[in-house]
């Protein structure tokens, strides 16, 4: 039994990685990871609704009609990304104002109702559960990926805007600003693809 | 009626939804394969967003505001324009059996294509009046169609191309598409609110 939860959660991770594997949730995983920081400010706050989401429509399965469950699901959702949105919004203004629009945009990220719809709906409390962590962190490892990519060789640095701000370069280095443009954004995701795509391939789990 | 003008120019152009600010990016790698699914799909979805905006925008300004209930703003937003696919839906199942056919599972999931809600927030955030954002949503939903419409032609193409096997599906298209936003950086600067 304890195996099958661990299983859940890295299932979301690697095998069904949302990011490398299923390709969801594409809009804010390009949009926001221009640095580190709002990369991993948005993962956690997806971990967040994901995690609670999953939580609440798996215990009112049996309570939710067949006909009417995409609503629900949304409504469900949709409480829990204003609840996120409120707490960023009073504890960390800067990253809220940073990650913009993209915040109550989390309501129509793929993945939160894609994991409603193939898993929480179906399956228990518990395993819906860490199948929400799981898939959360998946997410949130493919938006560290991407923008530690962009922040290297957009900016120079490593975790800036924070306490922890490394400058890699040295100060004659001039950032390659296509990597902070949207067009860079694009074209470091697919070179990312293949590249797992390669790794996938190499450990035959394709 | 300059700024109409330029609102419109702006969000098809200079800061095209989909290459620029990342909105509806999923059913942009989902749909464009091609050409006559990608006019069906920007057909659908400038017709959602522009009926949307047109209906949040009065929830908000005429009920959640006098009412001082804006927190549940995301709540009806989203309800609302789950409404507004579902209309769609049935309209084009009698309409246009074919074209329903051809768009598939991707009708219902407007709902989850983040352009229409960024439209709907954005317009509200922004501060446009009623007929500002109408036009800002049919600029927007313009702007998608248009480079859904460009990435089909682009990927009915490369599908007669050798491309290496890691690179093959997403990869590829997303390469091309910053390609794309590449060539479109260009407008950048060009109009201004």
């Amino acid at each position: 039994m304890k195996n099958s939860y661990l299983a859940d959660i890295t299932r979301g991770i690697f095998q069904e990685n949302p990011t490398f594997r299923l390709v969801l949730g594409m809009c804010p995983t390009l949009a926001v990871t221009v640095l580190l920081k709002n990369g991993l400010g948005m993962g956690l706050a997806v971990v967040a609704v994901l995690t609670c989401s999953n939580l609440v429509i798996s215990s009112l399965r049996r309570f939710i009609p067949e006909q009417v469950r995409i609503p629900c699901y949304i409504v469900i959702i949709a409480t829990f990304v204003t609840i996120v949105e409120m707490v960023l919004q009073a504890f960390v203004p800067t990253l809220y104002a940073a990650l913009g629009v993209f915040v109550p945009l989390i309501v129509v990220n793929c993945i939160i109702l894609g994991r409603a719809e193939a898993f929480a709906g179906k399956q228990p409390v518990l395993r819906s559960l860490c199948d929400g962590i799981g898939s959360g962190l998946g997410f949130t490892l493919g938006l560290l990926l991407l923008s530690l990519v962009r922040e290297i060789f957009g900016n120079g640095t490593i975790l800036a805007e924070t306490n922890y701000a490394v400058q890699l370069f040295g100060l004659n280095f001039e950032p390659m600003r296509l990597f902070a443009q949207p067009a860079g954004a694009f074209i470091a995701l697919g070179l990312l693809l293949a590249l797992t795509n390669m790794i996938f391939k190499r450990l035959q789990i394709d | 009626m300059e700024k109409l003008i330029s609102i419109l120019f702006i969000y098809i152009l200079v800061d095209n939804f989909v290459l620029q600010r990342f909105f509806g990016i999923c059913p942009f790698l989902g749909v464009s394969r091609k050409m006559e699914t990608a006019m069906g799909m920007g057909m659908a979805v400038v017709f959602v967003i522009t009926i949307s905006t047109l209906v949040t925008w009065l929830i908000h300004y005429q009920i959640l505001v006098p009412l001082e209930l804006e927190f549940l703003q995301l709540v009806t937003f989203i309800l609302v324009i789950a409404g507004m696919v579902q209309l769609v839906e049935t309209f084009l199942r009698k309409a246009s059996p074919t074209l329903y056919q051809g768009l598939g599972i991707y009708l219902p999931l407007i709902t989850t294509n983040c352009a229409v809600l960024a439209v709907a927030l954005l317009a509200v955030r922004q501060g446009f009046t009623l007929l500002e954002s109408v036009i800002f949503g049919i600029a927007a939903s313009l702007g998608f169609w248009m480079a859904l419409v460009i990435m089909s032609g682009i990927r009915e193409r490369l599908e007669l191309a050798r491309v290496p096997a890691p690179l093959r599906g997403t990869a590829i298209t997303l390469i091309t598409a910053g390609i794309l936003s590449l060539a479109f950086m260009g407008f950048r600067g060009m109009l201004t609110l």
